[in-house]
């Protein structure tokens, strides 16, 4: 099946598009057949329990799991493709994990300035101004010279939220972001993220966060055992949730 | 009943020496000289020279044990020099991608690693031609030159492991961070995990120097004029007085003590701190 090129596509196409994506480690099968659509603009969040290949399958959009089987396109660009430029992906695709992995050794600045500069090539002086707003924007105005070290865990993901927005990416994964974290700093890093929902970002989370998920959600997905057993608006997936599994871990969890 | 021609002698028992048809002062005497316990003295000190007590002797020739001891840091700082070069270049090449690099990158490692340092210095010694032709200009390759190519070799293998397990002990979340910012892989290697990696790969480092410094004197096996080539002639020309073993051998250990310690020191100093952080 030849796919559709890179330069075909147009913005009214879906933005993230998953068909029947298959991921084996070893005879474990993780991702037994998803398919699911993300347009642009649109915030969706992916839930299940724990072990259900949530992380696995966000791990597969910007190629850093290879899937055994299935089609994966960013932006028409065919990620299962032997012939990836992982790279030419990766710069159209931001990521924020659970433990922030920030660069410990460079200072908050540096570390949302490296990737503009050393992979985009762009002028430091330009960089250093969008990296300063960054920082400004998710409120750590004034901890530019700190080091990871120094900061706490919401802090930490901030930059790393701002570190991976300084490349200008055309849509957002977001890992688990605030599972490490304080339950007083979960908030802080949830109104970054809604921000930037709000000024259209497309955004797509694994997430534990059933209020936020309700809130901030275009389309909700239920994960279990590598499947999808239930998706929806917000509206309909709270209220009125077919599958049992469905039912059941919403009553656990909210 | 001196010379190795005495019956019942073992003269396979003798050091081994280069041979240097030039060499004036021969390090074989003194030891011979010593093994026999003669005290047969040279035609140069019954000319009229009277005995010095040791220290004195110490003293006279100290400023030469001295660039003998020069030679020996020189050497040592030279290996450690392309060692680490060599060795960075090897460690980096067994965490390559491709298979077939890696696993020569990992053969050659074990090999330097697990030989002999002497035998590896032999080896160069007699490998390594005493010049070599570059674009019809003659270089020559005195003795401590080759003996620092052959220290160099025990230095790279040990680096290339510093480096493999240094890089191998930064979370391997880091990369995953700094490949979903689309850096190459040479550049997450360079810019994100070596930098990393310095702090943790100094102590070990400066104890692989540490062990070449004091290994350097094996130079002297191989007739490169070092502190231990010299404190043996140093000793022949004073008679091979056996009174005189001490002070001078002393001499040298005191060199390489107080050169050696206060590296050991340092590095252990830098452990702790490191690990505390």
């Amino acid at each position: 099946m030849a796919g559709p090129r890179p330069e075909d596509w147009s913005p009214d196409q879906p933005i993230v598009q998953l068909i029947d994506v298959h991921k084996s480690f070893g005879s474990f099968e993780v991702l037994k057949g998803i398919s699911f659509d993300v347009r642009k603009g649109e915030v969706v969040c992916i839930i299940g329990p724990s072990g259900s290949g949530k992380s696995t399958l966000i791990r597969c959009i910007n190629a850093l799991v290879p899937v055994t089987a299935g089609t994966i396109r960013v932006e028409g660009i065919e990620v299962a493709d032997p012939k990836l430029d992982k790279l030419a992906l990766r710069r159209k695709v931001g990521m924020v994990f659970q433990q922030y992995n920030l660069f410990p050794h460079k200072t908050a600045l540096a570390n949302v300035m490296m990737a503009p500069i050393h992979v985009l090539g762009q002028d430091r002086r330009e960089v250093e101004v969008r990296a300063r707003a960054l920082l400004a924007k998710v409120r750590l105005a004034g901890k530019e010279d700190a080091y990871p070290g120094e900061l706490s865990g919401g802090q930490q993901q901030r930059v790393a939220i701002a570190r991976s927005l300084a490349m200008r990416p055309d849509v957002m994964l977001f890992d688990e972001v605030t599972a490490a974290l304080d339950p007083e700093t979960v908030k802080e890093v949830l109104v970054t993220i809604r921000e930037l929902a709000e000024e259209g970002m497309t955004c797509l989370l694994v997430t534990h966060e059933m209020n936020f998920a309700r809130d901030v959600a275009d389309h909700i997905y239920f994960t279990d055992r590598g499947v999808i057993v239930e998706h929806g608006p917000p509206a309909t997936f709270f209220a009125s949730a077919q599958d049992e599994r469905t039912r059941r871990f919403l009553s656990q969890v909210l | 009943m001196s010379g190795p021609d005495r019956p019942g002698g073992l003269p396979v028992l003798l050091p081994f020496v280069a041979p240097r048809s030039e060499a004036r002062l021969r390090p074989a005497h003194a030891w011979l000289l010593c093994g026999l316990g003669t005290v047969a003295l040279p035609a140069w000190a019954q000319a009229g020279t009277a005995s010095l007590p040791p220290l004195e002797v110490v003293l006279k020739w100290a400023p030469l044990l001295l660039t003998g001891f020069a030679f020996n840091v020189a050497i040592s700082l030279m290996a450690m020099l392309l060692g680490t070069l060599a060795g960075t270049g090897l460690g980096l090449a067994m965490l390559a991608e491709g298979a077939v690099l890696r696993r020569v990158a990992w053969a050659v490692t074990q090999v330097f690693r697990n030989v002999p340092w002497l035998v590896l210095l032999f080896f160069v010694m007699f490998l390594v031609p005493f010049q070599v032709t570059v674009f019809g200009l003659r270089v020559p390759l005195p003795d401590w030159v080759k003996a620092t190519f052959g220290f160099s070799l025990p230095v790279m293998a040990n680096v290339a492991e510093i480096v493999r397990g240094a890089v191998r002990s930064v979370p391997t979340t880091q990369w995953e961070a700094a490949e979903s910012l689309a850096f190459t892989r040479r550049q997450i290697l360079w810019r994100i995990i070596l930098p990393q990696c310095a702090k943790r790969m100094l102590p070990p480092w400066m104890n692989v120097y540490a062990l070449i410094a004091m290994a350097t004197v094996q130079a002297s096996i191989v007739g490169v004029t070092e502190m231990l080539t010299l404190t043996a002639q140093v000793h022949a020309a004073e008679g091979g007085r056996p009174e005189l073993f001490a002070p001078l051998y002393g001499f040298a250990l005191l060199c390489f003590f107080l050169y050696c310690y206060p590296i050991d020191r340092l590095t252990a100093r830098l452990e702790r701190r490191f690990e505390t952080r």
